[in-house]
């Protein structure tokens, strides 16, 4: 790592944009991007990276947007980019890095993730899908929920019990899921906003490769710890983000547009959350400097936290404001996004959809626990599950 | 809404040296016994302690530039100091004399010989000196009127609920003059001062009485309130650092408490109750930090453009100063009884907390700052 400068990646960025067919299938330059090692340059030469700092992405990113260049589209296929790709890199064989990594990336092949189920939410390792070996294959059967772009995908990671006499953490094994296969079968998840974003997968006798096992059997808790990690490191690789970015953009620009609308009692709840806001976008800066200057801290798993909060408050304050106008909704019919757009509809939606942030990859009650555990070193909760054997848990 | 560049956020190489030679310092001289045994005698300053921090480590001259004798340094590293004596609630005159009035001084023109002199003997630790403006001033209030000035600069009028003039020599006071705004500098002892009751233990306020006394004009017109303007925002903003070391202590030392405590057969840190609302606290000091850091390196950086370093000072002290009163209240009730008694020392940050909310501005005031600079304008 380090040998490779910022001029050399601009250097590749010229070639690669040099040998850009603008009339063809933006497909095309995308594979062409992720050959040329600009598709995530701290990833290995090879599979779409130079080995280089993350910190050069920044600058790919920076001169294929001034280029008007294609880009993959990220909020669509960001279960893939953020959990599934650094997974794989970690605990996938040469093989699986060469057959999922580049399709992956470029948007060709969307992921979907296969972790939550009915009965195991923030206690995951509680999950009951089992995966049961049968010769050079898994059979899977079980049901698995909150499945974005589940109806889109083409691959799943996937977490499922192999072991139950063991305890919950060790019995479980992560696989790669084709999601064409035939016992596969998602139905949409309709919620409180009208639309049905996420899904329910059933899953029955569906028979995965051994072959499409990433990690150890039984070592699936430990895989599915750093795709959760990665989750929350990808926040640091980002630019710094303007003043006014995020749910705070809609209810100023009311503010600013409607006059009429304005008391001194929103005025100053409206003030304290812009303060909050502009506080929370520092916060995230110092969190960025921090993992480009190589020392990151634990700030960073506070930060959807304080946005679950803030976008709550802010979007509650902007129906609130809009005084009749609060009491419309856009549109209750059941559509199908690709993926979640915050600004492309009306602050009752904002509202609705924003209470999910605070349950979402972690609830802010269980991220309280892992800070209060983690970085303040409070000791956990007495616990009857952590030796018992799976089989012997009640349920 | 334009988004001009975030200064650097962290901390330099520099700046953790200076933090462990103040922490350093402080460990040894200013433990909580001691401060606890100093607060209720006639001399609740430590002058001790004040010597070797302003002389001996240099910090009174840390805003002095070099060629005026103190260290050049920048409002980063007066930042972690305010930290860490915000951390031990030192009782040490740092904020009145090598914040308010030296910046204050910086103000004004400074090739005098006379005024030049002055910062020298500030910077060096050989004086101290305090800005005659009540603590609760805050920037953008306007020149104050309580005290006038005659042709021959004698002064007259009186100052409340000034910070740090007990422990100073020298007194900078913004007057009205025959030709309108003055600084003027006045030697303590030309002053009636008393000292009330405060609410804030460590940092005793002074009612100041000006009968006639001697003042000689350090700036005038636009100058001098240009420099008391700027004395304020600085002060404002560093004092978001100082609360913010406030809070962290507070939030450290509740752990740590928290980890020993046993009740109902466990410690009482593991119960889920009090565990989110540590989580929650050290999530504050965590943002906190960051408005803090912003405040103090837009006031090094940009203190050229005065709204840009007016904005992240009234974002820092609309957000810190209410974090840092919660931190000292969680830390007061989470202690249990101990922490209502007077020989724990939680009630000394409970009460600086407080008074800071008032300091230089209240929270509610930074915000209504903001409100048409950030083009959020009140209801009509």
């Amino acid at each position: 790592m380090g040998s490779v400068s910022a001029a050399d990646v601009r250097g590749r960025v010229r070639a690669l944009l040099a040998a850009w067919d603008q009339k063809a299938d933006p497909a095309e330059f995308l594979r062409a991007r992720f050959d040329a090692g600009l598709a995530w340059v701290h990833f290995p030469v090879g599979l779409g990276g130079l080995d280089a700092p993350r910190a050069l992405q920044a600058v790919v990113n920076a001169e294929l947007d001034a280029a008007g260049a294609p880009d993959n589209d990220p909020r669509r296929i960001g279960i893939g980019l953020g959990m599934a790709a650094p997974t794989i890199l970690a605990y996938g064989t040469d093989e699986q890095k060469a057959r999922f990594l580049r399709p992956l990336w470029t948007g060709e092949e969307v992921w979907c993730q296969l972790f939550s189920e009915p009965g195991a939410g923030s206690d995951l390792a509680g999950l009951g899908t089992r995966a049961v070996r049968d010769g050079d294959d898994w059979v899977v059967d079980g049901q698995k929920v909150w499945t974005s772009s589940a109806h889109t995908a083409r691959w799943a990671i996937l977490i499922a019990r192999t072991d139950l006499d063991v305890p919950k953490h060790r019995g479980i094994t992560y696989f790669v899921c084709d999601m064409t296969d035939p016992g596969v079968e998602v139905r949409p998840l309709r919620q409180i906003t009208g639309e049905a974003e996420f899904n329910e997968v059933f899953l029955t006798g569906v028979r995965i490769p051994d072959a499409h096992r990433l990690g150890a059997v039984g070592d699936g808790w430990r895989v599915a710890q750093a795709t959760l990690m990665n989750e929350r490191v990808a926040i640091g690789g980002g630019a710094s983000v303007p003043r006014e970015s995020g749910m705070i953009g809609p209810v100023a620009a009311t503010w600013r547009e409607r006059p009429e609308l304005r008391t001194p009692e929103l005025h100053d709840r409206l003030l304290r959350l812009w303060v909050d806001s502009e506080v929370a976008r520092l916060t995230a800066e110092r969190v960025r400097q921090q993992m480009a200057a190589g020392t990151p801290g634990p700030e960073g798993s506070g930060l959807k936290l304080s946005l679950a909060r803030l976008n709550q408050q802010l979007s509650g304050l902007e129906v609130e404001l809009l005084g009749e106008q609060g009491l419309r909704y856009g549109d209750w019919a059941m559509v199908r996004p690709r993926s979640v757009d915050f600004y492309g509809r009306d602050a009752g939606y904002r509202y609705l959809r924003a209470k999910g942030n605070s349950i979402e990859g972690g609830t802010s009650e269980i991220l309280r626990n892992i800070v209060a555990e983690r970085v303040l070193g409070l000791p956990a909760e007495p616990r009857n599950d952590k030796d018992a054997a799976w089989k012997d848990l009640p349920r | 809404m334009t988004s001009p560049a975030i200064p650097d956020l962290l901390y330099s190489d520099v700046e953790d040296d200076l933090r462990a030679a103040v922490r350093a310092v402080l460990a040894d001289r200013c433990g909580h016994a001691a401060v606890l045994g100093r607060i209720e005698t006639a001399e609740p300053y430590d002058p001790a302690l004040w010597r070797v921090l302003a002389a001996e480590l240099g910090l009174a001259g840390l805003l002095v530039p070099e060629e005026l004798g103190g260290q050049g340094a920048s409002a980063r590293e007066a930042a972690v100091v305010c930290e860490e004596l915000g951390g031990a609630v030192a009782p040490v005159p740092f904020l009145g004399s090598a914040v308010l009035a030296t910046t204050a001084l910086l103000g004004c023109d400074t090739a005098d010989p006379a005024t030049a002199a002055l910062l020298g003997r500030l910077a060096a630790g050989e004086a101290t000196a305090a800005l005659a403006v009540p603590l609760s001033a805050a920037p953008g209030d306007g020149f104050p009127a309580t005290v006038h000035a005659d042709g021959g600069g004698r002064l007259t009028g009186t100052v409340t609920s000034v910070a740090d003039a007990l422990a100073a020599e020298v007194l900078v006071v913004p007057a009205l003059g025959p030709e309108g705004p003055g600084l003027y500098e006045v030697a303590a002892d030309q002053v009636a001062s008393e000292r009330p009751v405060s609410l804030d233990l460590t940092r005793p306020l002074a009612d100041l009485r000006f009968d006639g006394a001697a003042g000689r004009l350090l700036a005038g017109g636009d100058a001098a309130v240009a420099a008391l303007e700027r004395a304020l925002l600085t002060g404002a903003g560093l004092l978001a650092s100082e609360q913010l070391g406030l809070a962290q202590w507070c939030l450290d030392e509740t752990v740590r408490y928290l980890g020993q405590r046993r009740q109902f057969g466990r410690v009482v840190g593991s119960f889920q109750a009090l565990k989110h609302r540590l989580a929650d606290l050290w999530l504050d000091v965590v943002s906190a930090r960051a408005a803090a850091r912003n405040a103090a390196g837009v006031l090094a950086d940009r203190l050229s453009d005065p709204a840009e370093a007016s904005l992240a000072v009234a974002v820092a002290q609309a957000y810190v100063s209410p974090v840092a009163v919660h931190a000292a209240e969680e830390a007061v009730q989470l202690h249990g009884g101990i922490g209502m008694t007077w020989e724990h020392p939680v009630h000394l940050y409970l009460k600086r907390a407080k008074a800071d909310e008032i300091a230089l501005g209240t929270p509610g005031r930074h915000r209504r700052a903001l409100a048409v600079p950030v083009g959020l304008p009140p209801a009509a």
